[in-house]
Formats: C-alpha cells, structure tokens, sequence
C-alpha cells in the first residue's frame, strides 16, 4: 500500500520526465500519434487508480508503456472491425514493440521532433504539436499562449496529427544533406514557443507570452538527443540569456525597463553562467549559425552585469554577420541600431534607410529604433512622427507607457 | 503506401503538347517516367486532355447541369496523374520533386486511402 498522494505525485513525476518519450516511441512505427496520446492518458489514468493499491512500480516508465501499449492493441483490433488499421495493429504485435521491464526503451523524441517540424506541416502548427506531443501541454494551454479558441487550437491538432498519420509522414532523422534545413525548422519551432521580439537593441524589449520555460526545456530534450549540433546548444544559451533578464525587464509598478537600463543585480548569474558554458562548447565545433550569433551577442550584453558597460563594437560586428547570414528584418534593425551606439545616430539611420519601406509599415520595433535615433539627432519633429508610429504598433501596455514617456520628453524641447 | 502525384500544368506547359518532335519537357518526361518504372515504384496513372476538353456535370435542385469545361477555373490546371507506392511522405516528396511539371506548374502528393475505398467494395479489392 501506498499513500494516495504519493502515488499521486509519483505518476506525476513519471508523466513529467517520460511523456515525451513514451509518445515518441509509441507512435514512431504506427505513425498515429493521436492514438499514442489517448492510450498514454489511459493508461496515466489506471496508474492513479492502481498504484496506490499495488504500490509504485519499480520502473513507472515501463509500467505505462506496458499499459499503454495494451490499449493500443485494444483499440486496433477493434477498430479493424470498421476500417483497416492493418499497419498498426502489425507493428504494435511486432516484437520490436515490446520491452521487457525494467528494460530501456529507446528515446525517439528526436523522430518524434523532426515530425512535428516537417515541411508538410503547417508552419503555425510546428510549435503547438511539439508542446503537445513531446510535452503534454493540453490543447486549451496552447490555445491560450496563441491567443486562439480552445476549440480552433483542438481542431487544427487534429488535424495536423491526422496528417502525419494519412500522409505517412516518416518518424526518421533526416539526411545528412536535409540536415541543416530541416534542423533549423526544429529550432525555429522550439524558439517561437519563446516569443519574438525581446532581442531589439535599442529596447523595444517586449515579453514572451508565457510558454518560455516549456521552450527552454524543448531545447533541453533537443540538445539532449542531439549533443553535437552547436546551433542547439546557441538556441538554449539564446534564449537562457534572455531568461536570465526576466525580473529585471519589469519595474515593481510593471513598468517597461529596456535592456540599457536594466539593473544587473536582478540578471540570474545561474543562467547566464550556463549560457557562457553552452556558448563556449558551442563554439569549439566552429560550425557558427544564427543562433549562435544571437546568443553572443546576448553574452556581450551580459558582460555588463561584470565591467560595467556594453561593448557596442562587438555587438555591431556580430549583427553585421547576422545580416549576412539570414537577412530577416529583425536582425537588420537591430544592426543599424548597434551601429548607431558606435558611430553615431547619422550612421545607424542611413542603414535603416537601407530598408525596403513597404517591408517596415507595420514593423514596430523598426518605427522605435528610428524614432530613438531622430530623438538622438535633435530631428524632433520627424522623432515624434516616429514615436507615434510605434506607439500605434506596440502590442505591448508597458512598451506602449516607455513610448509615451519618451514622447513626453521631446515635446517639452 | 500508395501516393498520388497530381500533376498541375501552366498554359505554356499546356501548348507544348501540340508542339512537333521532340522537346526538353517531353525528354525529362520521358527519363523521369523510365526512372519511376526502373525504381520499381511505378503503379499507374495518365496524363489527360486539355481542361477545354473536359466537361463537369452536377445536381443542383433537382436538375442535372452539365457545363463545358473543367471544374475549377484556374491558370493551373489537372494534367495527369501518377500512382507510386513508396514508404513515407518523404519518399514521395523526393520523386514528385523529380517531375518535370515542377518547374512550369506543381505536383501535389496525395496519399490514396485504401481503407475507404474497402469501405466502398465491401472488402473485396
């Protein structure tokens, strides 16, 4: 006998660690991972009813697969009685579906990964079917970080399952020569579970949206299960520099603070310090990536908390190959503001008129590093027009209340 | 699992079919056709005729309608089709990106579905 509340937490416990896992290796052969979902739900189920009676298994991980693989059998044979659900049932009698317990099964979480990001996949579903499926986030959670209806983010999960299952998408690490790409689909799913946004230069600072510690620890199984690819190990030191600023981006009144003028004692040194760690082995591949770029130039950013300043030169370099190596709007903002802190407003703005104008109408951190060199160059009036620009974009209240405060500054000129 | 590459083609791949002798379209046609049978993956399908040629038929309020042309009025328009029975979508990604029509119209990859179409024969194929 066990007490219910330790059995309790022990399926918990057992949840957290192998969700992932276990859906992973239970769909990778069936291909349906719906049905994988259903099963382990179960049988977590039947674990909470049976444990505190019978007492927690030696290995909880083998107990669910073992369930959970019964149910899957189940439900294959009977729906082979309706449809033909030949290949699931085959694989899941097959003997390389069994373990033995307290056997290791293997980790296809990587499989698993590389599914949820596949080309033929809708883009807006990668992340949302990676926090599910390797995470165990319920639909209504990711509705509500996408700021979607429970029932639209239900519906377009089923759908992107139904996909991988009809379509036949291959649970399989992709070619060396697909590598890079399809790699770069992963990360970019894991990162916009982070939120975009936060990594302008000149403070246009917005916040995640709420999911940053469940990307964090994608980008922990991710690393986990793909040790020696530097950009991985960027991505996680990205995104555990910004992280480590979280307390600091907020006044106690909630205020807005942009990175400048943040108060270092207030940046956790535990995860700066392990972004250090992660960017240092990163670097000794000498395989650089775009997020590797990001996360140095967050690290110099952090070097502040140490001496005392920013080291604008190296910040600027790094953007200049940022923009070299993926030209996306955000980084090329970014550059002409770190430019401007070297060698002047003057400087900075040339380089964002360099900008297609139909690509920034609705770019607002563009608008604020304009408005913030105007101001910087005495050019008031076209300051105030740039200032309104971005004030009119922020989708940010305390972004919005920083604008204004800077807006009131110049009118008093 | 069988898949079916929809191939779509432009008016200019169009016109090329009234064209005398031999073109480069026809020519890559050709060797992606002998590939897909030396793969062993080859398992039907046919080009069709023009879309002015086709003619769609519907019910609408008791009344049948037929009318002149093809269903969907667009610049792209149904070509053909091939049935290839490969193990993955990504198999079948990397021979649809082998065809020809990708480079003047696109080739959509449909998986078929065998358990409706046991549905509809009653089991027997």
């Amino acid at each position: 006998m066990t007490d219910s509340h330790s059995a309790r937490s022990a399926v918990e416990s057992a949840a957290r660690e192998y969700y992932g896992r276990l859906i992973a290796f239970l769909s990778a052969r069936t291909r349906d991972v719906a049905s994988a979902e259903d099963a382990l739900s179960e049988a977590l189920l039947a674990a909470l009813a049976s444990w505190p009676e019978t007492g927690i298994p030696k290995s909880p991980e083998a107990w669910l697969l073992t369930a959970a693989r019964r149910r899957l059998v189940d439900r294959a044979r009977h729906e082979k009685m309706r449809a033909g659900s030949a290949l699931t049932l085959e694989v899941i009698a097959s003997e390389s579906f069994h373990v033995s317990p307290p056997g290791p099964f293997p980790d296809e979480r990587l499989k698993l990964l590389f599914v949820c990001a596949h080309p033929a996949i809708d883009p807006d579903m990668r992340t949302p079917l990676m926090l599910q499926t390797v995470l165990g986030l319920e639909g209504s959670e990711i509705a509500r970080a996408f700021l979607v209806p429970p029932a639209t983010m239900s519906q377009r999960l089923v759908r992107a399952k139904n996909k991988i299952r009809h379509a036949g998408i291959a649970f399989e690490v992709p070619e060396p020569r697909e590598l890079p790409e399809r790699l770069e689909a992963v990360l970019d799913a894991i990162y916009a579970a982070y939120g975009n946004g936060w990594e302008d230069a000149a403070g246009v600072d917005t916040r995640g949206r709420g999911l940053t510690e469940e990307a964090i620890w994608l980008a922990r199984v991710l690393l986990e299960v793909m040790p020696n690819e530097p950009e991985v190990q960027g991505l996680l030191a990205l995104m555990l520099h910004c992280e480590a600023r979280r307390s600091a981006r907020r006044s106690s009144e909630g205020h807005f603070i942009p990175l400048s003028d943040q108060d270092t004692n207030r940046w956790s040194l535990v995860m700066i310090g392990e972004a250090e760690r992660l960017l240092a082995h990163a670097a000794t591949f000498a395989r650089p990536g775009r997020f590797q770029l990001e996360a140095a130039i967050q690290s110099v950013h952090a070097e502040r908390a140490r001496t005392g300043y920013t080291d604008w030169h190296a910040i600027a370099l790094f953007y200049e190959r940022l923009v070299q190596l993926s030209p996306a709007l955000g980084a090329v903002v970014a550059h002409a503001a770190a430019v401007a802190e070297v060698k002047g407003a003057q400087r900075g703005l040339e380089l964002l008129n360099t900008i297609d104008s139909r690509a920034v109408t609705s770019y607002q951190p563009y608008w604020a590093v304009r408005a913030h060199l105007l101001k910087g160059m005495n050019r008031y009036g076209e300051a105030v027009e740039a200032f309104d620009r971005a004030l009119g974009l922020a989708d940010d209240a305390a972004v919005r209340r920083q604008l204004l405060d800077r807006l009131t500054e110049i009118s008093r000129f | 699992m069988k898949y079916a590459l929809l191939i779509y083609e432009n008016p200019e791949a169009w016109a090329q079919r009234d064209q005398v002798g031999d073109t480069e379209y026809f020519g890559a046609w050709r060797a992606y056709y002998r590939s897909m049978v030396d793969a062993g993956i080859y398992a039907g399908g046919d080009p069709l005729h023009a879309p002015e040629t086709g003619t769609t038929v519907r019910h609408r309020d008791g009344r049948k309608q037929i009318q002149d042309g093809p269903y969907a009025n667009t610049k792209e328009q149904l070509a053909g089709f091939i049935v290839v029975e490969l193990p993955s979508l990504d198999a079948a990604l990397e021979w649809a990106s082998r065809c020809p029509a990708t480079a003047v119209g696109a080739v959509e990859v449909r998986p078929l579905a065998p358990e409706q179409k046991r549905r509809v024969t009653c089991g027997d194929d």
